[in-house]
Formats: structure tokens, C-alpha cells, sequence
């Protein structure tokens, strides 16, 4: 199954990554690289806003893939996640055709035009390779999860109408989960395994300078060393990736030389979102933070 | 450059399938769940990845093993012990040594070159050139009256002998250009190494591998005093409330004993034109208990009790009432305390100051406290009321009055115990488990987090209380 775009090393993968935006971490950059040698399905864990779903599109991007995403909440189900028979359609036909026989008609409704594709089944179905993201799959329920069992081992669907639908190209799938409950062992074991966390200072600025490149360094450094700072507390919502991102764009628009007390304060919202979470930040980091203005003003 | 170790040991494919059954073993020792497709994907993975970088190798193992974070951790502190200690293992039984070579490569280096070499290693951060050297320091500087026997203090003599520090470099020799910093993280890395060989040399030195302990249990036991680790109760607090939201989720699928909505049916039937072709079911409510909690808050147990009001408290949305009691010698109610105090240690102050629970002695009185627990709420209890003991059931020597705890037995619709002591235990002493074991639903040992989780999940669920 490897195509021309498949990486031949971890190095590979790694950069085409970097080239599609995403300052992939090893692992991560192994994994994806694993994902597409063996052409198993990747579960993506992590804290919100690590980046998982970004993950996702960066692999669409790198490969150039089409990305087809599928978002989980609770109560999805197969209807709207696999197939769908057009019952209007298949209504019209058997009312147009008046004087077709049943068997004519009973073969006919039950094809492939009359199929409403969902995500997932336009994955398996598209003739080019595609990425498809599973979105917090934590949010569904276990049988939810089974039925996608057939999908992640196989990558095929059974239509009872129709027979079995198998992939023409290897999809990239991409499930993430916030960990919110304990996903089933039978997913897991078809999968392999990636854990996202905040990235480490250093690959965070470069993150941040990939991003707001007009940034200067040193006020990047200070920025990600006061989100990191944030981070340490005990928040509702830490403040994630994009938020940092926000932030350092919401910096230079203001045009801020340094992070004081008072930039902190009016922009702290950007990377905090909880009125609890704020008065802690304001009391915990603000106060560090006015110590070195002191002497310049 | 000609190695100054000699041949390798021979390392290569043929013991490795076996190496990593028996690391997946190990693995399942410790109650990770690594099944034969994990396996044979890990060996899938380990074809695409070049062997020869230990983080590729460790990353590959992960991702097709360890599939939660917390099997990861377990796995980590694993792998270093099976793979980098397997070696070892094998060296010692067939008696392999090095000791020659070492002395010679050590003798015949320049000292100051080494230093260079290692600095450029460093800064460059090459992992296996950083390996080498860290071991040709150890063997240049290492042997001086033989290390101290402990490792942590020879890799800082070493460091030290070698010059090493992190920042900038002090001094640049006879006009020599200017060091190149070093970072602290960089050098933190080759200590590693320094590490790592150390210890190696030790266990061919003694023979013997450091005794390996089995992981699981080890840090998962219950908090025993409220300040050891607040992040440590958040996170179990949280991630029981979590895997508790989602209990309702496993009955949904069950068509067994449901009721059949009437109503629903007849009006489904329309489209049918009055037949009732398809029966529709009254949804299954999730049973939300009344619940009323008794914690021992005697020094002994304490900070198991708060530590398991903090997590019923975290839940209250589960239960339809919950009202929590702490006792010693008196019984008092806190269930104020839990709906407007979050923090943990705040929780545990305001009990021990406001409770008012202890009289005289400060020893435990389980008599007393039924009496008046009974003549408190008595005439709330009912068949849908949950009553949850927490504590040692040791005496102190006073009337235990079980016939007044059977009385509270037979007025709630169940009751349980659940005693912070293992099970051994139990009845030893001053303990009256027994006397009161047999008035109860269920009696629990509950002296980890696990063993919390399974009891909150039985009363939350509803579901028959296992033993």
C-alpha cells in the first residue's frame, strides 16, 4: 500500500509535517509515521487544545490528502456517521417507474444511488487516499465505538443491501479523545497510540515564531514562559496551544515590548476563560509579573 | 576509530522476539493489558523503525502497547528496567567482563582531549557519541579508590573532574576562542549516560541486578495524610467523576426487563395504521440514590474519610441527596462544608476545628455514635436510602452496639462498610468488623484509589454490589 507520498523514514515524515505547519514532537512524528507504514488507525489523547485535531490536518496537508471529518457528540449514530438510504429518492423511483416489475424495482432502489454517503463512508468509498479524523470519539457511546470496530481493523463497511464496501485506498484515520471516559479495549487494541501533551518550552516558541513571525524572540520566550506558568495552576481550562498562538498575534497587534502587569491584565483573557480562573491568574502570575517593570518605570 | 570495548555483545534479532515477549509479560504483570495483536503489531512497527535509535525503538514499543496514559508510565519505568538491564543480566551469567580493556582505553587517553570530546558531544548532542564517552570518563576517572558506591554522587565527581557546567563557560584558555555554553538540559542528558554506566559497572562489580519490585499498588494507594499530594487527589477525584458520567452508558444497550411504553407504541402505530408494529420502551433512568455517609475523622483514618466525602461530594450530581456525617466520639454533620468549600486541605481544617466531634478522649466511640445517628435521622431513612460506613471499627474497647447498628441496617435499603484497613486486619485487636459486618450490604476493604472506584461505581450504578 505505500504510494508515493508514504514517508521512507521518521526523519521524512517528520519534515513533511514541519512543511504542512506542525512542529511535530518525535513521537508524534513517529507515530504518524508508523500510522502510514502499517496503515493502522492512530488514537490521538491529550489535554484540550494540544493540538490532536490539528494533528489530523497537518497529515491531510503533508500528504496532500482531502481531509473528511467526522465530529462525535453524543447520540451520533449510523445514520448520520455511515450511510443513509434516500428514502425520498427511492420513493420518487418506485412511483416514476409504475410499470416496472418488483424485482426491477426492489434491485434497483437498494444501489448505490440511492445511498446518502456520511463521512465515514465517503472515506472508504473516495478513490483517492484521503484523511479521515474521528473527532473526540470520547464524546459517543460504546456502541458507537463497536460499530466503528469493522471500519478501523478492516477498512470496510457492511451494507446489508449491497454487500461490502472496501477501501479502494488506504485512509489515514486520525480518532481523538479527550479522555473524558475510558475508551473500550477492543478500539484501543486496533489502533496504535499517541498521548499528546503541552509541548516542551523550547518546540512551544517555535510554535509560537511559526506562527507570528513578527513576534520578537525574546518577547516569544516571555510569553511562553507566562503560559507556561499559567498552566501550573490548578485552572478550569488551562490555556492551550492555539491560545498561546491567539495571544502572541493579540501582543503584536497591541504592540507590546514586554509582558507587564497591565498588557497581562488586558489581554490575559485571551488565554484565560473561566471568571474563577481569571481572579486565580490575575493573583498568581500578575503579581509576579510586576516585579521587573518596577525599575524602568 | 578502532573500539576501545571490544567485540559487542551479541544483541541482535534472534533474542530480541524473546526479550520483548517477556517484556510484554512483565507488562501484564503489572496489569497493563497487552494482547497477542499488540504484540504482533509491535513487532510490525519495530520492522519500519531502525533499530539502532533508542527512542525510535521505545516510541514504536508505546504506541502499539501502551494505550492509556497511565499504561504508558507503567511502561516506561518497565522498559529501562527490562531492556537496559537485560543486557546486564546476560553478562552476568555467562560471566562476561570487561575489566582489560577498560583500564588500557582509560590509561592511553589524553585527559584534556577527552574533555574537549565530551564538551563537543555535548553541545552537539549526540546521544550514542555522548554513550562512549560517558563510559571512557568512567573508565579514566571512575576507578580513583574505586567510586563511592553510591552513583549519584560519583556522576557528580566526574562532572566536576571533567569541568563541567551549564551557562556560559567561564574561562577561555590561552586565547583559545570562547567555550560554547553548555545547556543545563544538554548536560542533564549526559549525566543520564554517566548514570546509566555507572550503574551497569556496578552490577558487574556485584553481581547482582538491583532488586526490581512489582510497580502496581506502589503509588496508587490512597492519600494518607491531606498534604502529601493535593494534585495527586484532584486528578483521582476528577477521573472518577469522569469514568462515573459515563456509567449509564453500559446499561443503555440492554433490552432485557424493559417496560414497554404504552403511549409511545399506540402513538407509533399510526404510521402503521393502528397496528403496533414496533414497541417502544420506557427509557431506563439511572437509579439516583439518597445517600448518607458516616466518616470516622479519628486521626487514624482521617484522611482516607475526607479524602472519600471530597469524592461523593465531587459526584453529588449522582445522587439525588446526599448528606455527609463525620464522627469520633459524637456524631456531626458536614454536608455544608463540602457544598461550599472545593479545596482539599481547606475541607480537612474545617472538619478537624468546626466538627465538634471529639468530647474528651479523642478516641473512637462507634456505640454512641449509631444511638445518636439513629435518634437523629431515623425518620428519613427509608428502602431508597443508602447508608455508607467509613472506618476501622476498632472500639477502643467500648460497647459496639451492634443491635442499635442492625436497627440503622434494617431501616435504609442497603448499607455499606467500608474499612481503611486491608483485610487481614480485620478483627484483630480492638476491631469489631465482624459484629457489624454481618448487619451490612457489603463491607469493603478501601485502601486504594482502585478499590474507591469500585465502590463508588457499585453505589452510583446500582449495579449488585460484587464482593
Amino acid at each position: 500500500m505505500a504510494d508515493a507520498q508514504t514517508p521512507a523514514s521518521v526523519a521524512e515524515a517528520k519534515q513533511a509535517l514541519a512543511a504542512a505547519d506542525y512542529l511535530a514532537d518525535e513521537s508524534a512524528a513517529l507515530v504518524s509515521f508508523l500510522a502510514q507504514r502499517l496503515g493502522k488507525p492512530v488514537l490521538v489523547e491529550g489535554p484540550a487544545g494540544v493540538g490532536k485535531t490539528e494533528l489530523a490536518k497537518a497529515l491531510a496537508r503533508a500528504g496532500g490528502r482531502e481531509l473528511i471529518r467526522l465530529q462525535c457528540y453524543e447520540g451520533l449514530d449510523e445514520a448520520k456517521a455511515l450511510y443513509e438510504w434516500n428514502y425520498r429518492k427511492q420513493l420518487l423511483r418506485i412511483q416514476a417507474g409504475g410499470e416496472a416489475g418488483w424485482e426491477d424495482v426492489h434491485d434497483d432502489i437498494f444501489s448505490a444511488e440511492f445511498l446518502l454517503e456520511r463521512p465515514l463512508m465517503q472515506a472508504i468509498a473516495s478513490s483517492d487516499p484521503v484523511v479521515l479524523l474521528i473527532d473526540e470519539i470520547d464524546k459517543t457511546d460504546q456502541e458507537f465505538e463497536a460499530m466503528l470496530l469493522e471500519l478501523l481493523s478492516d477498512f470496510q463497511i457492511t451494507i446489508p443491501e449491497l454487500g461490502q464496501v472496501a477501501a479502494s485506498s488506504m485512509p489515514i484515520v486520525v480518532l481523538t479523545s479527550n479522555n473524558s471516559r475510558e475508551l473500550t479495549e477492543a478500539l484501543k487494541r486496533r489502533c496504535l497510540y499517541l498521548w499528546l501533551d503541552y509541548p516542551e518550552l523550547e518546540r512551544e516558541m517555535e510554535i509560537v515564531r511559526l506562527h507570528a513571525p513578527d513576534l520578537p524572540e525574546t518577547l516569544a520566550r516571555r510569553l511562553v514562559e507566562v503560559v507556561r506558568m499559567v498552566r501550573e495552576l490548578d485552572l478550569k481550562k488551562p490555556p492551550s496551544i492555539a491560545e498561546t498562538i491567539d495571544w502572541a498575534r493579540t501582543l503584536l497587534l497591541m504592540g507590546a515590548e514586554d509582558i507587564d502587569r497591565e498588557t497581562f491584565e488586558q489581554s490575559m483573557s485571551i488565554i484565560v476563560k473561566h471568571r474563577t480562573d481569571i481572579d486565580l491568574v490575575a493573583e498568581r502570575v500578575g503579581m509576579k509579573l510586576a516585579e521587573p517593570v518596577r525599575p524602568q518605570s | 576509530m578502532p573500539s576501545p570495548y571490544g567485540p559487542r555483545a551479541e544483541s541482535g534479532p534472534p533474542g530480541l522476539a524473546a526479550k520483548l515477549l517477556g517484556f510484554c509479560e512483565e507488562l501484564r504483570g503489572e496489569g497493563v493489558a497487552v494482547g497477542t495483536s499488540e504484540i504482533l503489531d509491535a513487532f510490525a512497527a519495530l520492522e519500519q523503525v531502525p533499530w539502532a535509535s533508542q527512542d525510535d525503538f521505545r516510541e514504536a514499543l508505546a504506541a502499539t502497547i501502551a494505550k492509556s496514559q497511565e499504561d504508558r508510565r507503567v511502561f516506561e519505568l518497565l522498559f529501562e528496567r527490562w531492556f537496559f538491564r537485560a543486557a546486564e543480566a546476560e553478562a552476568i551469567e555467562r560471566g562476561v567482563g570487561e575489566e582489560g580493556e577498560r583500564h588500557e582505553g582509560g590509561e592511553r587517553l589524553d585527559i584534556e582531549e577527552l574533555r574537549e570530546q565530551i564538551r563537543q558531544a555535548i553541545v552537539a548532542g549526540n546521544d550514542g557519541e555522548m554513550r562512549d564517552l560517558a563510559r571512557l570518563a568512567i573508565a579514566a576517572f571512575g576507578r580513583q579508590g574505586e567510586g563511592s558506591g553510591v552513583v549519584g554522587v560519583d556522576v557528580q565527581r566526574i562532572r566536576r573532574t571533567l569541568e563541567l557546567s551549564a551557562g556560559t563557560q567561564p574561562r577561555a584558555e590561552d586565547g583559545a576562542a570562547a567555550l560554547p555554553p553548555i545547556d543545563r538540559e544538554q548536560l542533564n542528558r549526559f549525566e543520564r549516560h554517566l548514570r546509566r554506566e555507572l550503574e551497569r559497572e556496578l552490577i558487574e562489580r556485584t553481581e547482582t541486578l538491583p532488586p526490581s519490585r512489582p510497580l502496581a499498588e506502589l503509588d496508587r494507594a490512597l492519600p494518607t495524610s491531606p498534604t502529601q499530594d493535593l494534585a495527586a487527589v484532584h486528578r483521582a477525584v476528577s477521573q472518577m467523576k469522569r469514568r462515573l458520567a459515563t456509567l449509564g452508558h453500559e446499561q443503555r444497550g440492554r433490552r432485557k426487563a424493559q417496560t414497554v411504553d404504552v403511549r409511545r407504541t399506540m402513538r407509533a402505530s399510526l404510521e402503521t395504521g393502528g397496528v403496533p408494529m414496533h414497541l417502544r420502551y420506557r427509557p431506563k433512568r439511572p437509579r439516583r440514590p439518597e445517600i448518607y455517609v458516616l466518616c470516622d475523622v479519628s486521626t487514624s483514618v482521617t484522611s482516607a474519610s475526607v479524602f472519600f466525602l471530597s469524592v461523593l461530594h465531587a459526584l453529588h450530581d449522582s445522587f439525588r441527596k446526599l448528606r455527609s456525617f463525620v464522627f469520633i466520639e459524637r456524631i456531626s454533620e458536614v454536608t455544608e462544608v463540602f457544598e461550599h468549600e472545593r479545596d482539599f486541605t481547606e475541607i480537612a481544617r474545617r472538619i478537624s476545628s468546626e466538627g465538634g466531634v471529639a468530647d474528651v478522649s479523642g478516641y473512637t466511640d462507634y456505640g454512641r455514635v449509631w444511638l445518636e445517628f439513629l435518634t437523629e435521622i431515623s425518620d428519613d431513612l427509608d428502602p431508597r436510602s443508602t447508608v455508607i460506613v467509613l472506618g476501622d471499627a476498632r472500639t477502643n474497647g467500648r460497647e459496639p452496639h451492634a443491635e442499635v447498628f442492625a436497627q440503622i441496617a434494617e431501616r435504609a435499603g442497603r448499607l455499606f462498610w467500608l474499612n481503611p484497613e486491608p483485610k487481614l486486619y480485620w478483627n484483630y485487636g480492638d476491631s469489631v468488623m465482624a459484629a457489624y459486618e454481618r448487619h451490612c450490604d457489603g463491607a469493603f476493604e478501601c485502601w486504594t484509589t482502585r478499590h474507591l472506584e469500585n465502590f463508588v461505581n457499585v453505589v452510583a450504578g446500582g449495579v449488585p454490589a460484587a464482593d
